[in-house]
């Protein structure tokens, strides 16, 4: 189960007591104002989650992968994200998942044989 | 944009709320999305973009300054995906 912009303003609602409504649109108002930083070209620094930056892309040419048809790539402004350090070594401490890889991982092997 | 400054912007959009309510707020909502990858669970905003776990097989490593190989274990890390909106708004500014 993913978490979604719902359960985060439950957890608002929960833990702070803003009602319903105001939880809603907090949760709403805090992504637009990181969407509209973004859209300025301005970097997002989150201290302990990450950074969001802006990087531009140079024309290129692409090709269709399907039908192997040349396609010229336009300039672009993408979104990029780089985790904190805190947030990477949270979710490498995470022992439970590495677990599961492994599980994952014995299950191909005896499919495989 | 820091996140004080993200703090300061949705205090002055909120006037109903304290700024400390504010700032709880911010902290909590980050709190749950730290607390959700930490658990290997996705997050998806709709027009924001979703954060997900992408698997790091092991692999040997170097240390750059000595040349020596060093066993690197394998890794989860997170990843961001912008959603459309996102892309969209951001990639616009471009052509303006």
């Amino acid at each position: 189960m993913a978490l979604t912009k719902a359960d985060l303003a439950e957890s608002l609602f929960n833990e702070l007591g803003l009602n319903k409504r105001e939880a809603k649109e907090f949760v709403e108002l805090f992504f637009e104002n990181i969407r509209a930083a973004l859209a300025r070209g301005e970097q997002v620094k989150i201290s302990g989650f990450g950074n969001f930056g802006v990087r531009k892309k140079s024309p290129r040419p692409g090709r269709n992968p399907k039908t192997g048809q040349e396609i010229p790539i336009s300039a672009r402004r993408v979104v990029t994200f780089r985790a904190s350090h805190k947030l990477k070594e949270r979710v490498e401490q995470n022992a439970g998942l590495r677990a599961k890889v492994k599980e994952r991982a014995k299950l191909n092997a005896g499919s495989g044989g | 944009m820091t996140k004080s400054e993200l703090i300061s912007q949705l205090a002055a959009k909120q006037p109903q709320l304290d700024y400390r309510d504010v700032e709880l707020a911010v902290k909590e909502l980050l709190a749950q999305m730290g607390a959700a990858l930490a658990a290997g669970e996705r997050i998806e905003v709709r027009g924001f973009g979703s954060f997900s776990l992408r698997y790091r097989p092991p692999r040997i490593g170097r240390n750059p300054k000595t040349g020596a190989s060093v066993a690197v274990s394998d890794k989860h890390v997170p990843h961001f995906k912008p959603g459309k909106e996102l892309r969209e708004r951001v990639n616009e500014a471009e052509s303006n």
